[in-house]
């Protein structure tokens, strides 16, 4: 095109100009069902029902894993060995009295057992680096990935984090966080619900 | 009405250069695209690349055929298709290998740029789009892997993702919006397979289309890092170069053989190649209450995993703030520019802080990332003089076998459980892989350099 038969029109530009940002806006609204699709649906958000679980049965030392929204939260029935080396970590675990936030301790297990009751530990399985679930290391002593003076706890298998029998995060580890504590209650003496709380 | 275009071909193929430039891109592409003569064997990795993401494409075709993407459903259909489908095995043994090999070639074709210096000026875009095409196929082979929904799949979908929620502020709600869910699940896995059949191999071949080009209209380096188009005959053709078909096109045939003899001996005799390739644990149904005691992810990514696992409290504040230090020190008595100066220490400054502002898993994170997006900066830290490790000083050979050494031992420590010594060891692996790319423009400069020959070094056979 030979722009002295056609010299370029300010006006028309502008409009161009116009027209193109005002496409560019329409093309953003557009992609926002696209964006928002992501998000969980709503049969997702329903599923995160409370479930009851019964420990009557449960011997000293052992471990049961509950399926809670999709999460495995475990209950664990500590002996009063297990107990006692709870009180005896308490210098070398990064946050002892459960202050961090961004897993907050329920108030009623915000005391030395991280418990309602000293006896039995409710905590979510879910390592709060990137989401592995720890093993179960209740064997005190030398062992492989763990240090020579291990008391028994938990020991994350894909980064190495270890927890102590209250789920409380060793110091220097890659998880930030102690182990959360989901909201429960007991029902009765041998039944706890997992999910909801008096306060809830 | 235009006047019609003139060519040269007649008949059927004249009728369509008319319509098309069918001659003139072969021309342009195979029959008059002059490469270096002295290629060698690194130069086989370039077309091995393409071979693969043909097998892979052609064998995904397939076993999208048979696979369900389905939570309830997809381990199931994947044993469906090793047992029960027609050869279903070996078509899913050559993708799973496939992908395995890929990462084979597209690394030792990462290392031929590495040493020959390919990535210099002007192959800089070149360089760029590859660097793309590696963390597609990054993503590509990390959304594919969920999809058997084994064990390995699972929690391997479980750390990644949850690398998001590091992220301060948004990264909770982030790694939900990835997931569809609040926990690894069907969602997830469908998203997930609409990104590893469609979304990504779609940028893929666009990327890849981006790099031949970007490499067609430069040329391609060769092993003497000299430019070829320096000296032209009086058609203008380079002196060393020759047409890519059907020279190069026949030569790499030889390279398609070998790397074909290879595949099948691991895809027939060695499938899961001792757990690398397969990890047994993905034989394993997911199962979302139970991480298997031992995790790692497939070879190809335990380098850069071994880098997230080693950035601890301590490693940061022991060894990165003195490190960052020195580095800022380095920068104020050498760097040119008072604006260098200043952006080093601003940005020193802001790790530093950063580091006791926000916990060491958003920095092991960080480092992840930055270990892969490091290598796009490689054009701009070589102040070599010359482009090909051949003619740099002897030294220099040192520091890049160094850097292997730390990256084959980072990528060893990746495939093993965590362990005191091994962490140890990961993070001077760490230290060393990082140093090398951030002290490239120091010592990529220093030494006595040879003086690279007039035309290629190349002897007939």
């Amino acid at each position: 095109m030979d722009d002295t038969i056609n010299p370029p029109d300010p006006s028309r530009r502008r409009w161009l100009a116009a027209t193109g940002v005002a496409g560019a806006a329409g093309a953003g609204f557009v992609a926002v069902p696209f964006v928002s699709s992501f998000q969980p649906s709503e049969r997702a958000k329903a599923a995160g029902a409370p479930v009851e679980v019964d420990i009557g049965g449960m011997a000293p030392g052992e471990l049961k894993r509950i399926e809670w929204r999709g999460k495995p939260v475990w209950v664990l029935r500590r002996t009063p060995e297990m107990l006692a080396t709870v009180q005896s970590v308490d210098a070398q675990v990064a946050d002892p009295t459960s202050e961090r936030t961004a897993y907050p301790t329920p108030d009623y297990a915000k005391n030395p057992h991280r418990s309602i009751k000293p006896e039995f530990l409710v905590v979510v399985g879910i390592c709060s680096h990137l989401g592995c679930s720890p093993s179960e290391k209740f064997q005190p002593g030398p062992q492989p990935s763990l240090p020579d003076d291990w008391q028994g706890g938990f020991l994350c298998p894909c980064h190495g984090s270890t927890f102590d029998l209250a789920g409380r995060v060793f110091k220097n580890k890659p998880a930030p966080d102690n182990l959360e504590v989901p909201p429960h209650m007991y029902l009765t003496d041998t039944r706890i619900l997992i999910g909801e709380d008096k306060t809830a | 009405m235009a006047a019609e275009k003139q060519v040269t071909t007649t008949g059927l193929l004249g009728w369509v250069d008319q319509r098309f430039p069918l001659t003139s891109l072969w021309k342009g592409h195979m029959a008059e695209y002059y490469a270096p003569k002295n290629f060698n064997f690194w130069y086989y990795f370039g077309s091995l690349a393409l071979l693969v993401l043909v097998i892979q494409i052609l064998t995904g075709i397939f076993l999208v055929m048979h696979y369900k993407p389905d939570a309830a459903m997809a381990f199931a259909s994947v044993e469906y298709i090793m047992r029960d489908v027609p050869y279903g095995w070996l078509i899913r043994y050559m993708h799973s290998t496939g992908a395995s090999a890929f990462f084979v070639v597209v690394y030792l074709h990462m290392f031929r740029g590495l040493i020959y210096g390919s990535y210099r000026k002007p192959r800089e875009l070149i360089w760029i789009f590859g660097c793309l095409i590696f963390l597609c196929l990054m993503a590509e082979a990390f959304f594919g892997y969920l999809l058997p929904w084994g064990q390995m799949s699972y929690w391997g979908a479980q750390v990644i993702v949850n690398l998001f929620a590091a992220i301060p502020f948004i990264g909770p709600d982030l790694s939900v919006w990835i997931r569809g869910d609040f926990v690894v699940g069907d969602a997830t896995l469908n998203r997930f397979f609409a990104f590893h059949v469609i979304a990504i191999p779609l940028v893929l071949i666009g990327l890849i289309a981006a790099h031949i080009v970007a490499l067609h209209e430069v040329g391609s380096n060769n092993p003497d890092g000299i430019e070829i188009k320096a000296k032209k005959d009086e058609q203008g053709r380079p002196l060393d170069g020759i047409p890519f078909h059907p020279y190069y096109s026949v030569h790499d045939l030889i390279g398609v053989t070998g790397f074909l003899i290879v595949f099948s001996y691991v895809i027939f005799f060695a499938p899961e190649f001792g757990g690398y390739f397969l990890e047994y644990n993905n034989f394993i149904p997911a199962d979302p209450l139970k991480t298997p005691a031992h995790i790692a992810p497939v070879w190809y990514f335990t380098p850069f995993y071994t880098v997230l696992r080693a950035i601890t409290e301590d490693f940061l504040f022991w060894w990165l703030v003195p490190a960052i230090a020195l580095y800022v020190i380095l920068v104020w008595l050498t760097a040119r520019t008072f604006m260098a100066k200043l952006v080093a220490t601003g940005v020193g400054l802001a790790l530093v802080a950063g580091f006791f502002l926000i916990d060491a898993k958003f920095w092991g994170v960080v480092a992840m990332g930055a270990a892969v997006v490091i290598l796009f900066g490689l054009p701009w830290l070589d102040r070599s003089p010359v482009r090909s490790i051949r003619y740099r000083p002897d030294w220099h050979k040192y520091v890049y076998t160094v850097f292997v050494v730390a990256f084959v031992v980072l990528g060893y420590y990746g495939t093993q459980p965590p362990s005191p010594a091994g962490n140890l060891i990961s993070q001077i692996g760490t230290l060393i892989y990082f140093g090398f790319f951030a002290l490239m423009p120091w010592w990529s400069g220093l030494g006595k350099f040879k003086a690279p020959p007039e035309r290629v070094t190349y002897s007939p056979h």
